[in-house]
């Protein structure tokens, strides 16, 4: 299949998935609602769904050391485009799936990306997900990207989401649903970044059912402007299982920040821990980056910067 | 290198809204390739006159002058890249920025994995532990200060100063830190040492001891000449298992824990 991209089609694939030009192995590249490439390997299978936009990536038993790419980006201003992403990894198979949408939108009607995305981990498998969220352009059209990640971990998987959102995107309402068995194991990474009047609202819950599984939701953002963000993580620890919240944001500005790190026991046995800080940067931060020769706006961008590295 | 010129520093208590000088019109020069200890009792201004040399505070009054130049209304910024450098006493942590980062950013460019060891060891750090660790709160504040002094190492400015440098660091650590010390000050190379120290082995490395107190210069000279006036109880390292001692003239009746010796 011929690949046509421009460089701003080049340049968000590059924000989002760090691609230069085609990957190796298999991948999924989707623009403007519609397949711009793809490929599947030899152990990692990728074909359409027939009643429904998206695909459905089943990765085989054993497969070991493969990386997929399923990228999507939007450049028309006025789409709205809906995809059903669906993931079934083998028992003991690891691999890594890089996702990410990018849009950029110089018109004025609002772009949007709903991607629903679910994880069907066989028994000791273990998955590395990345995922950025990416907006750009001049239009006064808003850049909306509502992303819903459902996760069930068969038991002794083991899982690492490393889910962010650079800049430029104005609403995001992410929900993340994970179901855990016995042994199994997840670490959950969300960074968000949100600027001028841009709004985000996280809804986690992640329920451990069974024994030995444990979680660690890791919540990092920085809330700049008159941006509003809201946090809404939640674990049920249903059985004897471990779990860790924790919600840290920096706020700039006249933002505003909400986090209601949740923990629910049904289980005498369940071990659940929640914690949450929102606060600006600290002052003597800025000082001793400062007194190694940063300007002080060069402080509180590299703070910023490691914060949510 | 140095020269303070009726340096003064107030402050508004905010409960009584009375002034309250810090740093009374103090007069001071430091040379290249000087090692200066300045000792005192808590409250004396140590701290604070680092600070104002740093350009962290703004003196009410007086002139600070580096290589000649007025820096007196000069940034913390500017003053860092003329050569002025800080080691906290009570170092900032960062979350999500890594101990190599850090090192990095003092030294302005890409340090290679072997000069980071290197600055590592010389704080008494092994690097494989901690060259990725986050300078965050799972760091302890011993841990955090040997960073802090390895930043200074990696910095290498043409005065730095280190306030209470031994605090919250371990007897191994301390010996590794005096022969840093004594060895960035044999090197010779124009740049000057300032060190705000209760600690007698400290003070046994500096070539000048100044002794602040009520934010004034009460002593200051030679070591050779100062030490026999500090009064120090005597302790070394191995009379009693503990290498730290602290002299008379730096203690204040009002501070308990200044008034022990450790």
């Amino acid at each position: 299949m011929a690949v046509d991209l421009s460089p701003i089609d080049e340049s968000m694939l590059d924000a989002i998935a760090g691609l230069h030009g085609m990957p190796r192995g298999a991948f999924n590249i989707r623009r403007d609602g519609e397949l711009v490439s793809r490929s599947s390997s030899a152990f990692i299978d990728i074909e359409s769904f027939t009643d429904k936009a998206g695909i459905k990536i089943t990765i085989k038993p054993g497969t070991k050391g493969e990386t997929v790419y399923i990228p999507v980006i939007i450049t028309k201003s006025g789409l709205t485009d809906v995809v059903y992403n669906d993931f079934h990894v083998g028992e003991d198979a690891d691999v890594t799936i890089v996702a990410g949408c990018g849009i950029h939108n110089d018109g004025a009607h609002k772009s949007q990306h709903d991607g629903i995305h679910s994880f069907y981990l066989g028994k000791n498998s273990h998955v590395r997900y990345i995922e950025k969220h990416y907006g750009e352009g001049e239009g006064t059209g808003e850049r909306v990207l509502n992303p819903t990640t459902n996760v069930y971990m068969d038991e002794h998987s083991t899982c690492e989401m490393e889910m962010t959102q650079l800049r430029g995107v104005d609403s995001t309402i992410r929900d993340t649903n994970c179901e855990m068995q016995t042994g199994a194991k997840l670490v959950l990474t969300e960074k968000l970044l949100t600027h001028g009047k841009q709004e985000a609202i996280s809804n986690m819950n992640i329920a451990l059912k069974g024994e030995g599984s444990s979680v660690q939701v890791i919540s990092r953002s920085v809330a700049q402007d008159d941006s509003l963000q809201v946090f809404n993580p939640l674990v049920v620890g249903e059985a004897a299982c471990r779990g860790h919240v924790q919600c840290d944001a920096i706020i700039m500005g006249n933002a505003h920040v909400r986090a209601i790190p949740g923990i629910e026991a049904a289980s005498e046995d369940a071990q659940l821990v929640h914690e949450a800080a929102i606060g600006k940067i600290a002052g003597d931060q800025i000082v001793k980056l400062m007194t190694l020769g940063l300007s002080e706006e060069e402080a509180e961008q590299e703070i910023l910067d490691d914060f949510l590295s | 290198m140095l020269e303070l010129k009726g340096l003064t520093f107030d402050v508004v208590d905010e409960t009584t809204q009375q002034k309250k000088r810090i740093i009374d019109q103090l007069d001071l020069v430091i040379e290249s390739d000087q090692f200066v200890v300045v000792t005192g009792p808590n409250g004396g201004g140590k701290s604070t006159l680092a600070k104002l040399i740093m350009g962290i505070e703004t003196p009410t009054a007086g002139t600070i002058l580096f290589d000649g130049q007025d820096i007196t209304g000069l940034s913390i910024t500017e003053r860092a890249k003329l050569g002025i450098g800080y080691g906290f006493q009570q170092p900032a942590r960062f979350k999500g920025m890594t101990v190599k980062k850090l090192l990095d950013l003092a030294a302005g460019e890409r340090l290679s994995p072997l000069v980071c060891n290197e600055y590592l060891r010389k704080v008494g750090l092994c690097s494989a532990s901690y060259i990725m660790r986050e300078v965050d709160k799972s760091l302890s504040g011993g841990e955090v200060k040997r960073i802090e002094i390895a930043t200074m190492l990696a910095r290498n400015p043409k005065l730095a100063m280190y306030d209470e440098p031994e605090a919250g660091i371990d007897l191994w650590s301390f010996d590794r830190l005096t022969e840093t010390f004594r060895d960035i000050h044999e090197a010779k190379d124009g740049r000057s040492i300032v060190i705000i120290s209760h600690q007698e082995r400290i003070i046994d490395l500096a070539d000048t001891i100044v002794l602040l107190r009520d934010g004034k210069v009460a002593l200051q000279g030679p070591r050779e000449e100062v030490v026999p006036q500090l009064g120090f109880s005597g302790h070394r390292q191995g009379d009693d298992g503990c290498g730290f001692s602290v002299p008379k003239a730096a203690r204040s009746l009002q501070d308990p824990i200044m008034s022990a010796t450790c």
